[in-house]
């Protein structure tokens, strides 16, 4: 917490990612419901810690994906939820629940939580389904579907930055390529430069496969995570910040509240073009060119690792796949492959809303 | 449908609800169809307060405007706050469009049920003249096949204008698309004659009813023409000597065509001189049976001809050349006759 940075993380107690778990990601139906993805996940972290209840619980999911309402009290059958415990909700991918977790854990009352998030896209029309996320009067009368939409910024970026469709089909091999080295993640075929467009200029691989999936998180404070965890990933800056929902109000070829939530978390020094430190990103990119998008504002060169899980292009369960960004950036750090790493989740259409997390290792010895 | 194969979108899933039988005791096997649906009947009813509501009732009647901030920017579509910094905007609105400008687009090569368009479109943000932000709206370019790449004239900067519904209530929807600007017309060109062949070409279309190629001599410096005209142009003499020549020949040089042609079989076509056996000037006729691609000058060729009940004396009895397979005539021996 030594960085010159305009700090949200701190002063303030050091809480660490201690332990990730996620299921296989599949990209259909895999023949359990929502608590029966969950369970294998919680019973998993909770043996991997030893912690059988947590100072607090929070999850993030979408009752729009299952198609019931208050779908994530019945998720909480997974948790074990006798006597009460002191639990929270986001209707937004889980890397939110686990800020939500991390600021609960700066109350000091408190020294765990245990954060998941989980979703099965393949029982609707996830296309469609994030057409009701958008704004009742301009935007959802119409009809634009999550692609069309990100299409429409794809298009913005590619003019103002002169890069091309074969820099999105390079994005989506690299990542397909990581993602047959990733246990968890399904197996997708290399890009093939004839593949038909899906909302031009993106084509069907530059966009995320429909997957079903769960992960979870816990972290620890001080002393008690490293009790938990030989090398844990301490939350170094941890920040979000949205963009305005109207889309024609921004410019939609720059993700500028990733790049605010970058320099506030401490990934990037104000003003800076570069990265400080970060040897892996783990980025909650969907489209293709979300990725390049994403780089150029949180100032990752070319010498840093992106997605080595192969991101969400490989695989992407819907309200858990920014949660699994950031367990798999401290999964970098507990393998000790990086010391300083970043994980990024994204909500709502066209990168509006952007979450960064800066973790990093103890220096060894 | 979308190619995820992720099931009907929730706004047709009434409909496909009751066209649906779900066996209860085997709900596996209904995966993929539509077993289950959300909406609120007659869907929520929404306050839009006076910004959006004075947006909404312009629309109605077919007026676009937008609200100015405090700092002097117009919004379209208006909102209450200024989303650069959050402050209320003022009361003023302003009229701005109808014509826009394409900031960015996307390109909808396959609808999708809940598209405003059933017909391949694209969605773009348009600024409004007058405005300085952007509405999404779709963009119709006319008819286009479904599956197609964008067409080149779908740009950033494309000039747009909204098309109106008839019967407007209220709503963004008000407008069914907007339109780019005209910039082009097309003139349809036709006119009508009773043409007459004449003396000489009239033979030779006898000729052509009967399968056959006639031509003249000339008495002065030998060459065949074919067809004749009954004058030699080289040397400005009446020619009546009648020959018969083969319906075999040499291309001499050829051109591939690009443009449709209802007598040509597809595109590209070629249409080639040939340089029938036995004449001394080169005549067009169409060439096929053969890829565009690997046509040659000294290619040998024979017409192919209607069936025998078709032909009158017209060159339709023609259909086009098609290569013998007999070896190429060296360039030297047509060089001459180009």
């Amino acid at each position: 917490m030594s960085r010159g940075r305009p700090t949200t993380a701190g002063p303030g107690r050091d809480v660490a990612v201690v332990a990730f778990t996620q299921t296989d990601l599949t990209t259909e139906y895999s023949g359990l419901s929502e608590v029966e993805l969950l369970a294998p996940v919680i019973h998993e972290i909770k043996e991997r810690t030893g912690l059988s209840r947590f100072g607090f619980t929070c999850s993030g999911s979408c009752d729009y994906l299952a198609g019931a309402p208050f779908s994530f009290v019945s998720a909480l059958d997974a948790v074990g939820a006798w006597p009460p415990i002191s639990e929270s909700h986001v209707e937004m991918d889980a890397a939110w629940a686990m800020y939500e977790a991390w600021v609960r854990l700066q109350h000091g009352d408190i020294d765990t939580a245990l954060v998941y998030g989980f979703g099965k896209s393949s029982q609707g029309d996830l296309r469609q389904i994030m057409t009701l996320q958008l704004d009742p009067y301009y935007l959802a009368p119409l009809g634009p579907d999550q692609v069309s939409l990100a299409a429409l910024q794809a298009q913005a970026y590619l003019r103002r930055c002169g890069a091309k469709e074969d820099d999105l089909r390079a994005v989506a091999a690299r990542s397909r390529a990581a993602g047959l080295a990733n246990p968890h993640a399904p197996d997708l075929p290399e890009p093939a430069a004839d593949d038909p467009y899906e909302v031009a200029p993106l084509r069907s691989y530059d966009v995320a496969p429909i997957t079903d999936g769960a992960a979870a998180i816990v972290l620890a404070a001080g002393d008690t995570a490293r009790e938990l965890c030989d090398r844990p990933a301490w939350i170094r800056g941890i920040d979000h910040r949205a963009d305005a929902h109207a889309l024609g109000a921004r410019d939609l070829s720059r993700a500028e509240s990733a790049r605010l939530a970058g320099e506030r978390a401490g990934a990037t020094r104000a003003g800076a073009t570069r990265s400080a430190g970060i040897e892996v990103a783990e980025l909650h990119a969907q489209f293709s060119h979300e990725e390049l998008m994403l780089c150029e504002a949180l100032g990752l060169s070319d010498d840093v690792t992106i997605n080595p899980s192969g991101g969400a292009l490989a695989a992407n369960p819907v309200m858990a796949t920014g949660l699994i960004r950031i367990g798999e950036a401290a999964a970098r750090i507990f393998d000790g492959t990086a010391r300083r790493a970043l994980g990024h989740a994204a909500a709502g259409p066209c990168l509006q809303q952007n979450l960064v997390c800066v973790l990093e290792g103890d220096v060894d010895g | 449908m979308p190619s995820d194969g992720a099931g009907d979108p929730v706004g047709q899933a009434t409909q496909a609800t009751q066209a649906t039988k779900v066996d209860p005791a085997d709900p596996v096997n209904s995966v993929g169809q539509v077993n289950h649906v959300l909406e609120f009947p007659g869907g929520y009813t929404r306050s839009v307060g006076p910004v959006i509501g004075r947006f909404l009732t312009e629309l109605r009647d077919a007026r676009l405007v937008g609200v100015r901030t405090a700092g002097g920017r117009v919004l379209v579509p208006p909102t209450e706050y200024d989303p650069a910094d959050g402050a209320p905007v003022t009361g003023e609105y302003v009229e701005v469009g109808p014509a826009g400008t394409v900031e960015t687009w996307s390109w909808v090569p396959r609808p999708r049920p809940g598209h405003p368009l059933t017909r391949p479109f694209a969605w773009a943000l348009i600024r409004l003249d007058g405005a300085d932000t952007a509405l999404l709206h779709a963009v119709d370019l006319g008819e286009i096949d479904p599956g197609c790449a964008p067409p080149p004239t779908l740009t950033t900067g494309l000039r747009v204008r909204p098309k109106w519904r008839a019967e407007r209530i209220g709503g963004i929807g008000d407008i069914e698309c907007f339109r780019p600007d005209v910039t082009m017309i097309t003139d349809p060109g036709r006119a009508e004659y009773r043409l007459r062949p004449g003396r000489a070409l009239g033979r030779f279309l006898d000729g052509i009813a009967e399968g056959r190629f006639l031509g003249h001599r000339c008495h002065v410096c030998g060459k065949v023409y074919v067809p004749m005209k009954g004058m030699c142009p080289a040397d400005g003499v009446p020619t009546t000597e009648e020959v018969e020549v083969a319906d075999t020949g040499t291309i001499t040089t050829y051109a591939v065509n690009n443009i449709p042609d209802p007598r040509a079989p597809e595109v590209p076509f070629v249409s080639a001189y040939i340089l029938l056996d036995g004449a001394d000037i080169a005549m067009v006729a169409l060439v096929a049976g053969i890829p565009a691609d690997q046509v040659r000058m000294g290619m040998r060729v024979k017409a192919v001809w209607r069936p025998r009940e078709e032909w009158g004396p017209t060159m339709q009895n023609i259909r086009w050349f098609a290569p013998t397979g007999e070896p190429d005539v060296p360039f030297d021996a047509i060089r001459d006759y180009l």
